[in-house]
């Protein structure tokens, strides 16, 4: 499976909006939401025959017994998460819980075990021969990062070698961005024209580098402000990164979202813009990337 | 204005103005401290421009070990929740990158083999502009977790009025935020994807008890998904803010849009008066304060 990864840094650039423009686009048979705390972009992409969900469980948190709890303070003092609340009897704060046990190798009386529980669903979709691989994760779950492998994972189960696959990414730099990058390759980047656009970009093509990922850059909304579009031109051009396009602001764009459909499939002043980024995205993966 | 305050501006999507309200609304009161705790694209000092007065380095513990005491007895290998370890003959390996800092490793050793250094995760930057005190994170490129740098920016001192700017989704670092906030105020976008990440950031705040309120910004013509949530989940609308080139202009050249133009200090100085008379009304009725 070779896979495209859209990317940003800065969030609300347009990453969901140019990645189901590009499912559509390449007919892909195989797409993933690696956002997994904020997913879109099943809200664009229809409904799907086959619905498979089932429970992911993130790594077990503590839990205290209190008919057992002598309020030593023991697990207070080794917790570096701020996950115990002092009391009578002490309680586990779940959110903040990392699943670390090492409150359960210092507590006296065996009075705290560990519990899997149910942090989110891993759904795959499937109509005709597309497969989409997205998750939800409950409220005030941490390891996201886990989530987005998981998410990767089940798709390159059921995809064959040769497809591309379209992954959605997060915005910043951490964990979650840190768990899509791996193995992709092409990681594109969608820039917004302002200075914190390209502050935000230079951080994730950084980010990107470090894992050897192979990175191109376009810019959406170019003309809400050309001058600082220009600027990440020249920005890619003086770092040898190849800037594939860039796409006008589009106020259809809004309307296009709100009606569940993508840009490719509305009459719009971006769509051919898209289409542009798209062939050179592939021409790209095609000469750097050999595939 | 002396009131008493810890505002969150969150949002759930990214990009749906939370850097710019906070920034603006941070300028526009007397004494305010502006904290940006989105340490993985930090951006308030590009708006902002303070003086820097102040800076240091967060750092973690990590474990190291002293492979002569090390009998390769897997102890710390089979305790390891995150798997950090690794035994490969008879060389323990450590993955920093996927360590927790949880310390379990060096208390459970039992040769004593492993002792804990610390290594820099990012830095804290304390700055002044005009009345206001201006506090940032910002995470090394590489690192993965960002948590312990918005701990210590929590820990900084601030002033009674304090804007907190959080990083986007609804995950581990929000809730950091949140913890400290007297409300949250969320920021929304008129589109299915503002409104859907919008639900998730008021369950999140829900979930912790918070007050909140939510403004909408980039309105225009057309139904408003985001404005439709709020009217059937009871959240109240503080505000909106229609989109205008103007200020997407301003606000992409790095400028304070409260100190360029008459119209949004006013917006901003009236939006504020709501927001804090809306933390003061929920602490008033929260009976634990």
């Amino acid at each position: 499976m070779h896979q495209i990864l859209i990317l940003s840094g800065k969030g609300g650039t347009g990453k969901t909006t140019v990645a189901s423009a590009f499912i559509k686009l390449s007919e892909a048979k195989a797409y993933a939401d690696c956002d997994t705390d904020a997913p879109n972009l099943h809200l664009v992409m229809g409904s799907y025959e086959q619905d498979q969900k089932r429970d992911y469980r993130g790594l077990p948190k503590a839990v205290i017994d209190p008919d057992l709890c002598i309020n030593c303070n023991k697990c207070y003092e080794v917790c570096r998460f701020d996950a115990i609340k002092p009391g009578n009897p002490y309680r586990i704060i779940p959110i903040a819980c990392e699943g670390c046990n090492y409150c359960t190798h210092v507590c006296p009386v065996e009075a705290i075990h560990s519990e899997e529980a149910k942090v989110g669903d891993l759904k795959l979709l499937k109509r005709n021969n597309e497969v989409f691989s997205t998750a939800t994760l409950l409220m005030g779950s941490g390891n996201t990062g886990k989530l987005v492998s998981e998410v990767k994972n089940q798709l390159k189960e059921v995809s064959s070698e040769h497809e591309v696959a379209i992954l959605d990414g997060s915005p910043g730099i951490g964990c979650p961005v840190i768990a899509s990058l791996s193995g992709v390759d092409l990681a594109l980047m969608v820039a917004e024209p302002s200075l914190s656009g390209l502050s935000d970009l230079k951080r994730v093509i950084a980010s990107a580098r470090q894992l050897q990922v192979p990175v191109a850059v376009i810019v959406n909304k170019y003309d809400t402000n050309e001058r600082k579009s220009a600027e990440i031109e020249v920005y890619c051009y003086k770092e040898g990164i190849p800037f594939l396009g860039k796409i006008p602001y589009d106020k259809m764009a809004t309307a296009a979202i709100n009606r569940g459909k993508t840009l490719v499939e509305i009459e719009s002043l971006g769509a051919g813009a898209i289409r542009t980024i798209y062939e050179n995205t592939l021409q790209l993966m095609k000469e750097r990337i050999h595939i | 204005m002396g009131t008493k305050a810890t505002i969150a501006v969150l949002s759930g999507k990214g990009g749906t103005g939370k850097t710019l309200v906070s920034v603006n609304l941070a300028a526009v009161a007397a004494n305010a401290t502006y904290i940006d705790c989105d340490t993985e694209e930090p951006n308030g000092h590009i708006f902002i421009k303070p003086t820097i007065v102040g800076e240091y380095v967060v750092t973690e513990p990590k474990p190291v070990v002293n492979q002569d005491l090390c009998d390769g007895c897997r102890t710390c290998v089979d305790a390891c929740a995150f798997n950090a370890l690794a035994l490969i003959g008879k060389n323990l390996l450590i993955f920093d990158e996927i360590c927790h800092s949880c310390g379990l490793c060096t208390y459970i050793c039992p040769k004593g083999a492993l002792r804990e250094e610390q290594r820099p995760l990012g830095i804290v930057k304390r700055g002044r502009k005009n009345g206001m005190t201006f506090l940032s994170g910002e995470m090394n490129v590489g690192e993965s977790s960002a948590v312990p740098i918005i701990k210590a920016l929590m820990r900084e001192q601030s002033t009674d009025l304090v804007i907190i700017d959080s990083p986007p989704g609804s995950g581990c670092l929000v809730t950091e935020t949140v913890g400290n906030a007297d409300f949250c105020l969320l920021v929304a976008e008129p589109t299915i994807f503002g409104a859907h990440n919008l639900a998730m950031a008021h369950d999140l705040v829900t979930l912790m008890g918070k007050p909140s309120a939510v403004l909408l910004n980039k309105t225009q013509e057309g139904e408003n998904p985001s404005e439709i949530y709020a009217k059937e989940h009871g959240l109240k609308i503080i505000g909106s803010l229609p989109y205008d080139e103007h200020l997407a202009l301003l606000s992409s050249d790095g400028h304070l849009a409260v100190e360029e133009d008459e119209h949004y200090h006013t917006y901003f100085k009236e939006l504020l008066e709501a927001i804090t008379k809306e933390a003061r009304h929920a602490s008033d009725s929260d009976p634990q304060r």
